[in-house]
């Protein structure tokens, strides 16, 4: 029997020739990503505890995105707690208000095909979109890897899901990823391995790989990844990566658990209603649902690309009087790069206000949360009920066109009716 | 956490919620930059404004499909703990909430059965045969068996508790003791 691409990660970084689902192996840490909240102010006082440091400062990448720029001193401090320990860690690579650490961390460098990964955030599969293999875990979990540089996994099965055809035009990744989600629902992968594959998904950017990884978080897969090809090759030479595998591959033979096929041409926009990732259906489901907020944020929905997603349907329009409009891009180079090619003067004349680079409202945590009853269609992840602020409001996902679509009409629409 | 602590706290009341009890639901992101005991305050406000208030040392948790599904968050597992639950009952669990409820000392339990007890029916748990007795409808239900390794950290008292016994009988080669210590 051969190998699936994430079977043969495990197995290498587990010192074994192979490995199959339901085993449990100890497996080395090529990369450990922390942020400031789950990170430092909970791993410091337990690594001092057991008389640690950290087993290879290295090898350990330090974002602080959750609570910037701080907001109260109570953020301040955790933002301060994060600094100081990675001061006295000795920590190699520290990115403090650089933007979201899913985005931060491909975009400086650090992830390459065939690495094991691990991070304390449930988005990190993320990372999967490069060829690495990458999982989220808790903060305990964490310290344990801080520790030690090792952490036992089960081994997962492996879904292939399976995209054929090509995307009609202002049709995404998101809205993939959402009719995955009503598909399969939030339990769907529970465990496996969600590995895309198809022309669909060969034809993707790294931006739009990134958020079919990112969003296997919610159909309960331990994570996302996609083989690399020609297009991780080029985005990674930009990252002055030597020796990168390209040719790391499933193996012809290898055992997929379950197999989940889509066709792109068919596919429509789709919207998730709240208050779940898996209530999404085509968006003409919802259309005309007053929209008091459109947020445009987060590590899946407010990179470049998506932010030139907005930009084409909102260039030389204006927001609905009574829609406000937020963008926070993922990243300050992605910014700095909006702000370069124009993309940021046609996303703010059209009357977007600009946020900081972090997650913000996305976890209900910085600027941007919403009112009891208001509604928001956003660009974000998942929309469990409470989680961008008042526990009565309510949240539809959607791509950025979508979102865009509905911040100038102040109701669901199709983005197409739009442009 | 200590054995005798833990011994004591296998019988309780049982607090039923539905499906999909997410991580924003056990730990409200607006106290996500507070206290553990802080946060623990809010845990299940949402659907149970009361739940803390009711809430006793050895209360047993009932929920249906994918508790603890979400975010990573270990307070969602960690603020149970401090209010003194040890055991939630599901039919099943999201990944990473099971791995960190083992990790701080939680037992999250699967269990066919679970759509059977009612609110506040009086629960045991015998952990070494992995049953729960249902003392108010004098019934028992059988759990799916715990693996091995999972026991070990739980019995361990958490996963740092297992760490610090590895450490101690030197059994990890790529560590690096603090000077200061
Ligand atoms: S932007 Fe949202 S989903 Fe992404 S890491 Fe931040 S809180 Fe999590």
């Amino acid at each position: 029997m051969g190998m699936t691409i994430s079977e043969k990660i495990i197995a290498r970084s587990a010192g074994v020739n192979s490995v199959k689902p339901g085993s449990i192996v100890t497996c080395s840490v090529d990369i450990a990503m922390i942020h400031d909240s789950s990170g430092p102010r909970r791993q410091g006082p337990r690594l001092k505890e057991l008389g640690l440091n950290v087993w290879d400062p290295s090898k350990v990448v330090v974002i602080s995105d959750h609570y910037v720029p701080a907001v109260d001193s109570v953020s301040a401090n955790i933002l301060k707690i994060t600094r100081d320990w990675v001061k006295e860690e000795k920590i190699q690579h520290f990115y403090d208000l650089q933007g979201i650490c899913h985005i931060v961390l491909p975009e400086r460098g650090h992830l390459k095909p065939g690495l094991f990964c691990v991070g304390g955030d449930s988005h990190s599969p993320t990372g999967g979109a490069f060829g690495a293999f990458m999982i989220g875990v808790g903060a305990t979990d964490m310290t344990a890897v801080l520790a030690t540089g090792e952490i036992w996994i089960r081994v997962p099965e492996t879904m292939q899901v399976d995209w054929t055809g090509k995307l009609n035009d202002f049709v995404t990744a998101k809205d993939m990823m959402l009719a995955l989600c009503g598909r399969i629902g939030l339990l769907g992968a529970d465990y496996m391995v969600c590995e895309f594959t198809g022309e669909t998904v060969k034809n993707l950017s790294m931006d739009e790989r990134m958020v079919l990884t990112n969003m296997t978080a919610e159909v309960g897969a331990k994570t996302g990844i996609i083989a690399p090809d020609s297009t991780t090759l080029d985005f990674l030479s930009s990252k002055n990566f030597q020796k990168i595998d390209i040719n790391l591959a499933s193996d012809e033979n290898a055992n997929y658990s379950s197999v989940e096929k889509f066709d792109a041409n068919s596919l429509e926009p789709q919207i998730a209603a709240p208050h779940s990732p898996a209530n999404s259906r085509n968006l003409s489901n919802f259309n005309g649902i007053k929209i008091d907020q459109a947020y445009i944020g987060a590590c899946t929905g407010a990179k470049l690309e998506d932010l030139h997603m907005a930009a084409k349907v909102l260039k030389g329009k204006n927001c609905s009087k009574n829609t406000r409009l937020l963008v926070a891009p993922s990243s300050v180079k992605i910014t700095a790069a909006a702000a370069a090619d124009g993309t940021l003067e046609t996303l703010t004349q059209a009357g977007a206000l600009l946020l900081p680079s972090g997650c913000g409202a996305c976890a209900g945590l910085g600027a941007g949360v919403l009112s009891e009853k208001e509604v928001c269609i956003s660009t974000t992840n998942r929309n469990f009920k409470g989680r961008m602020g008042d526990q009565d409001a309510e949240v539809y996902l959607g791509s950025p066109y979508t979102v865009a679509a509905a911040a100038i009409a102040g109701k669901i629409v199709d983005p197409r009716e739009i442009v | 956490m200590n054995r005798n602590v833990l011994e004591n706290l296998k019988k309780g009341r049982a607090f039923v919620y539905g499906d999909d009890i997410n991580t924003d639901i056990l730990a409200p992101g607006a106290y996500l930059k507070y206290s553990p005991e802080e946060m623990s305050k809010h845990c299940l406000e949402s659907i149970d404004p009361d739940f803390v208030n009711k809430v006793k040392p050895g209360d047993i948790v009932v929920g249906g499909k994918n508790f603890g599904v979400g975010s990573s968050r270990e307070q969602a597992a960690a603020s149970l703990v401090i209010l003194g639950v040890r055991y939630v009952i599901a039919k099943s669990f999201a990944r990473i909430f099971y791995r960190n409820a083992f990790n701080l000392g939680l037992t999250p339990l699967i269990c066919r059965d679970y759509s059977k007890i009612r609110p506040l029916d009086i629960l045991e748990i015998n952990p070494k045969e992995g049953s729960i007795i249902n003392l108010t409808q004098k019934s028992v239900y059988n759990t799916d068996s715990v693996p091995e390794h999972l026991l070990k950290i739980v019995n361990a008292g958490g996963l740092l508790e297992e760490l610090k016994n590895k450490i101690n009988t030197n059994s990890i080669k790529t560590l690096r003791f603090r000077k200061d210590n």
